[in-house]
């Protein structure tokens, strides 16, 4: 287990260095801040003071170097953009895309899980597919375009939810239902599949000759077996809702999150703010890959932890 | 025990199952009759597809989609399995007075649950235990079934365990709520001979001490001959002969029967080649009108193709087959 948690960190620790290398050289190559920063007025003088002060007129290994010392004490510098320490922003933001993210989600595996063992008991009946059938647009709705689906209908034509931004429960809902109808077609698919493959094997023919109910054979005993796919796209779906989809909705929805700051960073070619942001992405796409296999773990005793 | 000696245990009556697939109407079980006394071992013989199976599984209520049950009746101490009262009874004495033992040993236990779990799951279930009692008692049924260390296996998964040990732990869970019938369904086809052995002798060892009646499923001849009371031999979807197991061994009667005896290798008879019956069996879409053996049988006279014979042939023996007739006539 400590072996385990060792080669995890390690793992990790890699993916997030190899990702801040790339934004590193992208935020260096792509554009130039200096000329975005200053007015086009501004003279040579100026700009040599402004590229000073950002450390950009130094060699770029020494930059590097600089760069990555300030990493590891999670010190990026000022954003460029509102002149404070860029993590602190990060720190601001990201538990809203959280909170839009858990909401999305959970409410895409409470109604996907049930959904698709419904659908797999009677494979071809009613329930199935309409249940396909939804999913299947589901899947192939844009989501900027269901968002503002949502606002048109909802916020314009009912007026029962606020169009954008964040403030009160009822913010929440558009967005979530949002970041989460695609993640639902998806999985109600995937538990549907894995719970019709898990139905057809002999251990649930076991189950029922040993007398236990229906639920207890179909929701406990059928439902862990399918629950490593099932977890598998969970968690996948939670990486591309914090560091993937979260820009999308949050854009349409002026949701002030983590994707929606991104976007603006990027726009203003803020680059100590866009190094923070990827940085912290990729923390948490490592976090979540870590935290995935122990799942897997407590579900299948059958897989080792390596 | 034995409350009406008259009824039996378990009676299957002109039982019909059919499965809606997709190429047609399948009609895996053909009206197959039989019954279990208190006690008793009955053996049922025959190929693969010959709807031995599907036979028992309909008395446990595991005919699922797309098969039907669409006749017959399924009597289990004298009350019906099958009339609307019956599905609910079928719940509650499934794992508790009827338990099953599957074929495949490797498959029938739940990957991710540990052993002590499956076991106890059983004796939660019907007989309302707690967690401890359920424990004591499948150490116990895990020491009645010659596993040893049974407090560590109950912790253990079944990839942990051999196949052979998996099959035991199968028919502890089938002892688990002391049944009076247990269906053992091919219970030693996917283990190695000398497991395969051991399993039986264990079978037949707590069959004698707990005085169980059990269905043992099986291709294997020998071992009916070795354990059964009675046996009957099933050939596409309905028992073509049944009687006790020493006169049906010794003299069979039905040709197909016969087939089968021959076809069992003996050590001592000098062979060169296997003896096999010649044909495959029909196609239980369109099954035949009149004997579905008829087409491989080298006896076969006018009557086999028209109509279905039943022929009792007295001490509880019966045969269908028009030949068979004409011997005992004779």
């Amino acid at each position: 287990m400590g072996r385990f948690i060792y080669r995890r960190l390690i793992h990790g620790l890699i993916v997030i260095l190899g990702v801040t290398v790339i934004v590193f050289v992208v935020t260096r190559m792509v554009g130039d801040p200096v000329q975005v920063m200053l007015p086009l007025e501004s003279t040579p003088e100026q700009r040599a003071a402004f590229e000073k002060k950002l450390g950009l007129d130094r060699p770029i290994p020494i930059q590097f170097m600089e760069f990555m010392g300030n990493m590891a004490r999670l010190d990026f510098g000022d954003s460029l953009w509102q002149k404070r320490p860029a993590m602190e922003i990060v720190f601001e933001k990201l538990p809203m895309t959280i909170l839009l993210t858990v909401v999305g989600i959970g409410f895409a595996c409470v109604l996907a899980i049930p959904l698709g063992i419904i659908a797999a008991l009677r494979p071809g009946g009613m329930v199935d597919r309409v249940t396909v059938f939804g999913s299947l647009l589901g899947l192939s709705v844009p989501q900027f375009w269901l968002g503002l689906l949502f606002i048109v209908v909802f916020a314009v034509q009912f007026k029962i939810l606020p169009t954008s931004g964040a403030g009160t429960p009822s913010h929440i809902l558009l967005p979530a239902l949002t970041m989460g109808l695609p993640t639902l077609a998806r999985l109600v698919m995937l538990v549907r599949s894995s719970m019709i493959d898990e139905l057809n094997r002999q251990y649930v023919k076991t189950s029922f000759a040993k007398g236990l109910p229906f639920v207890r054979v179909v929701g406990l005993h059928a439902l862990r077996n399918a629950g490593l796919p099932i977890m598998t796209l969970v968690g996948w779906e939670v990486i591309r809702s914090l560091a993937g989809y979260s820009v999308v909705v949050e854009t349409v929805f002026a949701w002030p999150g983590i994707g929606l700051t991104a976007i603006q960073a990027i726009e203003r070619e803020d680059l100590i703010l866009i190094q923070a942001i990827v940085f912290t992405a990729a923390v948490c796409v490592v976090v979540i890959n870590i935290a995935m296999d122990f799942i897997y773990k407590l579900i299948d005793p059958r897989l080792k932890l390596t | 025990m034995n409350t009406s000696p008259k009824a039996p245990l378990l009676e299957v009556r002109d039982l019909v199952v059919n499965f809606y697939t997709r190429g047609g109407v399948v009609q895996a079980s053909r009206g197959v009759s039989f019954q279990v006394d208190y006690g008793q071992t009955l053996g049922i013989v025959g190929e693969s597809g010959s709807g031995k199976s599907v036979a028992v599984q309909a008395v446990m209520g595991l005919i699922f989609n797309p098969g039907r049950i669409e006749g017959g009746d399924i009597f289990f101490k004298g009350r019906s399995l099958l009339d609307p009262a019956g599905k609910k009874r079928v719940r509650q004495v499934r794992g508790k007075e009827i338990a099953m033992i599957f074929q495949d040993p490797m498959t029938s236990l739940n990957p991710v649950f540990t052993i002590g779990t499956q076991i106890t799951e059983v004796l939660r279930h019907h007989l309302g235990m707690t967690k401890d009692q359920a424990k004591k008692r499948a150490m116990d049924l895990l020491d009645m079934v010659d596993i040893n260390a049974p407090e560590k296996r109950l912790k253990q998964y079944p990839h942990e365990m051999s196949g052979g040990m998996r099959q035991r732990v199968m028919i502890a869970m089938a002892l688990a709520c002391e049944p009076q019938l247990i269906i053992a369904d091919e219970p030693t086809t996917a283990l190695d001979v000398t497991i395969q052995a051991q399993i039986l002798e264990l079978l037949t060892d707590l069959q004698q001490r707990l005085n169980v009646s059990v269905i043992l499923i099986t291709h294997d001849l020998g071992v009916v001959a070795q354990l059964c009371h009675r046996v009957a031999v099933m050939y596409a979807g309905r028992i073509v002969e049944v009687g006790d197991a020493d006169p049906v061994f010794a003299a069979p009667v039905h040709p197909y029967t016969r087939g089968l005896i021959r076809a069992t290798p003996r050590l001592d008879a000098v062979t060169d080649r296997m003896v096999s019956i010649d044909g495959v069996p029909p196609d239980l879409i369109s099954p035949p009108k009149g004997c579905a053996f008829f087409p491989r049988c080298d006896q076969a006279g006018k009557a086999c193709s028209r109509m279905q014979a039943l022929i009792a042939l007295g001490d509880d023996r019966h045969v269908s087959c028009w030949c068979a007739a004409k011997e005992v006539t004779r």
